[in-house]
């Protein structure tokens, strides 16, 4: 479930309010989104991909919230871990493209 | 019936309305634009994250048009399937996507190369391609209404003419005439937090039930994938390389990925936990599995759990239609509904025309999805360029079978909570669901039938609220149609099992066509009679 919005990351422009697709945010008076349905959150990491700034953290649990704090993700290094690996942001090449791709459809058959 | 057109808020008139922005609905747009109709697209969420195919990577059945290729392409799942699907239909679609992949690597779609430097187009990642399709929809022309979920359809008595519904962010009602409407709203997969499914809660079947238009197959609905406990996803073909455990290390004899599926389900039926390792992925595989599934390791790399070399609890969560294969009945080859002007594609209409009674997912939905797309965007547009500018001018009704009402009710969230959980009681359980029997859906549709009775007495309000009571009377609506039919079905064949009837019967080679609200009914209909080769 979708657990951080970092204040000091966050630059206001509501992507995530846009993206998400079951509503979970709302435009926070400040211009820095809230998380107002927690529980209506499917766990499908579409916000934290959209984030220009990584400002993000949806937990890996889909059924309860864990309890992180960002100065753990901080340390930990993951926040903005899922759309460095897809390939978004600038200078990046989307995964889409990824030698892997080919190869494992190769030999495994998709 | 009801009276929408009076207070909306929004009021918009179009050739072409598509309900749902996901692949189906995105080459629905796409496709009716180019044929000269002015079309619009409502998702309930944002089209280009919604629905299941964005948020994970899949493959898709795109064959080179080599004549030994494609038997073997179509002979692959022909057996698997209970010998439901159809060669002309099948001939189409590979037709069709082989020509919507080369189009998307044409417009800049990021394929991989293979060693000779040619875009290798079997599989596409989800954020990727929604993206890419959200702009060609935009490009295209096509007027987009993001968090716009329809509450129903409005039709006069020459058929459907639109969609009423509510933007969730802003409160604001609308209405929209069309001359033509395309219902591209997924499956239904009952809010079990699968991946990006919760948005699927079959409301396309409901309303196109509504307009009079019938479903078929709606006994192929009891999908379950492999799932860590506390994940939501969901990628089952990943499990081929995974051993099954009890806590205390020994394997689970016969457990799999695929038919050894059910003996994990009865283990956690009887109340013991299984666990998953994937010790069985060869060394030199284990970093192509990592790229290409970015999602997987996600919620491990988060946990701190190693699944190549960690035991990890695991779980069965119902996809129920969306990676089942009954949906929306489809009366021609532009994908038209029974009811006039009501178009289905993708996971909402049947697959059993190209899967039959079984699909393992990815491939043949993605390639579903785009050419049903494709053929339903052609003949919506088709059908309502005919019309003309008659649009506007027709005096249409709210089809809706539950009172739709301008006022919230104190209460109603708590109640719809109450139904979903419901609903979900009768579909979830392995028991009822993956192990069907006589008894069990016979008591099941008891309550379920009571539960129905229930929600329409309630109604909904047009609100976000109400559009939460919608999905959760169209999730009752569902499971009606799926053990009526399941019912019906006395045999085992594709996804359907009956322990009561577990071997096929060549007598029931037949599809099972369904429908009706409060008085569910099932038919049996021919399979178009050509045969594979195999």
């Amino acid at each position: 479930m979708i657990e951080i919005v970092s204040e000091s990351r966050c630059v206001s422009c509501n992507q995530c309010v846009s993206v998400c697709p079951t509503n979970v945010f709302d435009r926070g008076e400040d211009g820095i989104p809230v998380i107002a349905r927690q529980d209506d959150c499917q766990t499908c990491f579409m916000c934290e991909l959209y984030c220009p700034v990584d400002a993000l953290y949806v937990s890996p649990d889909s059924e309860g919230v864990m309890g992180v704090t960002e100065e753990e993700l901080e340390r930990q290094g993951l926040l903005g871990g899922y759309r460095e690996k897809v390939g978004w942001g600038k200078g990046r090449v989307p995964v889409a493209k990824h030698q892997f791709m080919y190869q494992l459809s190769r030999r495994a058959g998709f | 019936m009801t009276n929408a057109a009076a207070s909306a808020s929004i009021a918009l008139t179009t050739d072409v309305l598509v309900i749902g922005g996901g692949p189906a609905g995105t080459w629905a747009a796409i496709s009716a634009a180019s044929k000269g109709a002015k079309v619009t697209l409502v998702d309930k969420g944002y089209c280009g994250s919604s629905g299941a195919t964005a948020p994970s990577g899949t493959g898709v059945w795109y064959v080179e048009p080599d004549q030994a290729k494609r038997e073997e392409a179509k002979a692959s799942r022909y057996a698997m399937g209970g010998q439901l699907a159809e060669h002309r239909w099948m001939d189409r679609v590979l037709d069709r996507t082989y020509e919507n992949m080369n189009k998307l690597g044409n417009l800049g779609y990021p394929f991989p190369v293979d060693e000779n430097g040619n875009p290798y187009k079997r599989g596409l990642q989800g954020p990727e391609y929604m993206r890419l399709m959200r702009k060609l929809v935009q490009r295209a022309g096509v007027k987009i209404l993001d968090h716009s979920p329809v509450l129903e359809l409005l039709a006069d008595e020459h058929g459907v003419g639109g969609a009423a519904g509510v933007n969730t962010q802003t409160g604001d009602t609308w209405e929209i005439r069309a001359g033509a409407v395309v219902i591209a709203t997924g499956g239904c997969a009952f809010l079990s937090r699968a991946l990006g499914c919760n948005v699927l809660t079959g409301d396309g079947y409901l309303f196109a039930a509504e307009a009079g238009a019938e479903m078929s197959g709606m006994e192929f609905s009891n999908a379950y994938a492999i799932c860590p406990t506390f994940s939501s996803v969901t990628k089952t073909a990943y499990y081929s390389y995974a051993s099954f455990y009890y806590e205390d290390g020994t394997v689970v004899e016969g457990a799999g990925s695929k038919r050894g599926r059910s003996v994990i389900a009865r283990n956690l039926l009887q109340g013991r936990q299984v666990y998953a390792k994937l010790d069985q992925a060869p060394e030199d595989l284990k970093p192509l599995l990592r790229v290409a599934q970015t999602n997987f390791f996600l919620p491990f790399d988060r946990r701190g759990i190693d699944p190549f070399n960690d035991l990890f609890p695991v779980t069965l969560r119902l996809e129920g239609t969306v990676r089942g294969t009954g949906g929306i009945r489809i009366v021609d080859e532009n994908c038209a509904t029974s009811a006039p002007g009501l178009y289905a594609a993708g996971d909402a209409a049947t697959r059993e025309l190209i899967c039959g009674g079984f699909t393992g997912g990815g491939s043949h939905n993605a390639a579903w999805a785009m050419s049903s797309g494709s053929f339903a965007g052609e003949g919506a547009a088709a059908y309502a360029l005919k019309l003309g500018g008659t649009a506007a001018n027709r005096s249409l009704k709210g089809l809706s079978s539950q009172s739709l009402t301008e006022r919230r009710e104190t209460g109603a969230a708590a109640r719809t909570e109450e139904y979903v959980r419901a609903v979900q009681d009768e579909v979830k359980p392995y028991d009822r669901n993956l192990f069907r029997t006589e008894k069990g859906l016979g008591e099941s549709l008891v309550r379920l039938d009571d539960l129905w009775r229930r929600q329409r007495e309630a109604g909904a309000s047009r609100s976000a609220e109400g559009v939460k009571a919608r999905e959760a009377a169209a999730m009752t609506a569902t499971s009606r149609w799926m053990y009526h039919s399941a019912l019906a079905r006395t045999e085992t064949r594709g996804m359907h099992k009956r322990e009561d009837y577990p071997a096929g019967d060549a007598g029931q080679h037949h599809r099972l066509i369904s429908g009706g609200l409060d008085q569910v009914w099932v038919r049996s209909d021919e399979v178009a009679k050509e045969r594979v080769p195999v």
